[in-house]
């Protein structure tokens, strides 16, 4: 069940998106982010899935890969369309029965709604699927460096991030040996009610916490012997440096967000 | 005037802030001299100080009563603190613990990347690192992909790539597997006996502590025998009196000698032991 959690998961590569600069990627997910929320109609989100689809091939990773991905959210994916169905009430009456009806306007919000939660997490996942943590944290960093000057702690956020990712696996192996060995004394996870279930958790979470916390204790100790000091003065062994092919994918970004925008805005399509 | 000691350690005690007043000393009147080159190993039972001992010699705790000066710094010197842990690198028990990045290769860059070497150095310092750790070929795997042993190899590697003059290591191999400890050992002694690197192993493994050159024994925060193993070795009763067992094939010698066969207790391989045997029944 651990396994599943695909956040922050990396799939190496040499295609064209994994070696774009990652500043690039943002920059593009940001806009194709941007794109999404003003796309109105099939037109424009036909547009944008043609793009998620193109970059996804170019990326070679596998579409179970970014399926998977989807799982933890249909919980939200649900609620989202079924809240959608029935708060939209403009168009003509499909269904009406007691409190409930269903229009046309809120199946197309409900349906335009669910692809957008679907296509938003699917850029993302493909930026973390395609960057690995170091570059996307080091991507970040400089983006949003000019906040260093207002005293932001651009870097230690950085680098926090880049560890909690870091961490995540170790983490979930270390989750899995905690339940095997509370199961291998007879803990129970998963019969009983949502109650029962959230109580059978706290004697995971506590040796959970407790090892989390020793191992930041030595991880900091660990950094400091090897004169870990703040961001000041720090070099990196790869520098990050725009490229002929960032340039044109931030041109493309750029340019289709802009005709999403004015197809939306100015045609509603 | 070259320095003939690395790490001076003289007079030294040591407690834990927070500890209740009256309990003993982690440490109490600690003398010790590490040698350029050499490789120490320092042997003690849990709880015997050896571990705090190592974390002395680079600033990680300053001393209550002494001095520990590294090159001829002062740990207690707040301005030499970068260069005494780029002095003397420290590779720690868990390797999962202290493995930053998520890339191997990035992770052995971490401390070049903050001592603000130049990226064409770093990318020169970790490519030789990985080589001497024999990880090479893993250089773009993620650190939990890798065995433990493997882990502990990057682990040193990022240490390495410091170029620090003398590497202390806090029990590396004690959660490792004996083909990942046989692989640690062997980088650790090629190391030695290769760059010259002097090399610090805390351990409590007899086996381990038996490659060094020189066995420095600790127990209840006081050194008790210092020197050549084939000589602390030959102290069994002491070393048994404070909870150490030694090798094998000492203790084997040490028990034929209880009853009555005339072998000395020097012979600590295999190959020596049953030499010594077979001189004293032919």
């Amino acid at each position: 069940m651990l396994k599943d959690i695909t956040l922050g998961q990396f799939f190496p590569g040499d295609t064209i998106v994994h070696n774009l600069d990652p500043r690039t990627k943002i920059i593009i997910v940001v806009l194709y982010i941007v794109a999404l929320f003003s796309a109105q109609g099939v037109v424009t989100y036909g547009l944008m899935l043609l793009f998620l689809i193109t970059c996804i091939r170019l990326s070679k990773v596998g579409a179970k890969a970014i399926l998977n991905g989807m799982r933890p959210v249909v919980i939200i994916l649900i609620f989202t369309g079924v809240l959608n169905l029935f708060y939209n009430t403009t168009g003509d009456v499909l269904v009406h029965w007691w409190v409930f009806t269903i229009t046309t306007g809120g199946v197309r919000t409900a349906f335009f709604m669910v692809v957008r939660i679907l296509m938003l997490i699917s850029g993302t996942f493909l930026l973390t699927y395609t960057t690995s943590p170091i570059m996307l944290t080091d991507g970040l960093e400089d983006l949003l460096g000019p906040l260093k000057k207002l005293h932001v702690p651009i870097h230690e956020l950085a680098m926090m991030m880049s560890i909690a990712l870091r961490f995540i696996p170790t983490l979930i192996e270390e989750t899995d040996k905690i339940m095997s060995a509370q199961k291998a004394r007879g803990a129970d996870f998963d019969s009983g009610n949502l109650v029962d279930k959230a109580k059978a958790l706290i004697p995971l979470l506590v040796p959970l916490f407790v090892s989390a916390f020793r191992r930041a204790d030595e991880l900091a100790t660990a950094m400091e012997c090897r004169c870990y000091h703040g961001g000041e003065g720090r070099t990196r062994l790869k520098n990050l440096a725009y490229t002929k092919e960032d340039y044109m994918a931030l041109g493309l970004g750029v340019g289709l967000t802009a005709v999403v925008m004015v197809l939306a805005m100015g045609f509603g399509v | 005037m070259e320095q003939k000691n690395i790490i001076e350690i003289k007079d030294v005690a040591f407690q834990y802030p927070d500890v209740p007043e009256g309990s003993s000393l982690v440490l109490d009147g600690v003398n010790l001299s590490i040698e350029q080159g050499s490789f120490v190993a320092i042997l003690g039972h849990n709880g015997s100080g050896k571990s705090t001992l190592a974390k002395l010699m680079n600033a990680v705790y300053l001393p209550n009563r002494g001095t520990v000066s590294v090159d001829g710094m002062d740990t207690a010197d707040e301005t030499h603190l970068l260069d005494i842990r780029r002095t003397v690198g420290m590779v720690f028990q868990n390797p999962d613990n202290q493995i930053v990045a998520n890339v191997a290769e990035e992770d052995v860059a971490f401390a070049p990347e903050n001592l603000g070497v130049p990226s064409e150095e770093i990318r020169r310092r970790v490519d030789e690192a990985l080589k001497i750790v024999g990880m090479s070929k893993y250089a773009r795997h993620a650190p939990h992909l890798l065995s433990g042993g493997q882990k502990q190899r990057i682990a040193i590697a990022g240490v390495i790539a410091m170029l620090p003059r003398c590497i202390v290591l806090d029990e590396p191999t004690a959660m490792l597997d004996p083909i990942g400890r046989e692989d640690v050992m062997r980088t650790i002694t090629r190391l030695n006996r290769e760059r010259g690197t002097t090399i610090v192993l805390i351990t409590h493994h007899m086996d381990e502590a038996a490659q060094a050159d020189r066995l420095v024994v600790m127990d209840q925060g006081k050194i008790i025998a210092d020197g050549p193993p084939k000589q602390v070795f030959q102290q069994v009763e002491l070393l048994k009196s404070v909870g150490l067992t030694v090798p094998e094939t000492v203790g084997l010698l040490y028990q034929l000698r209880q009853g009555g066969v005339d072998v000395p207790l020097d012979a600590l391989s295999v190959e020596e032991c049953a030499q010594e045997i077979y001189r004293a029944l032919a």
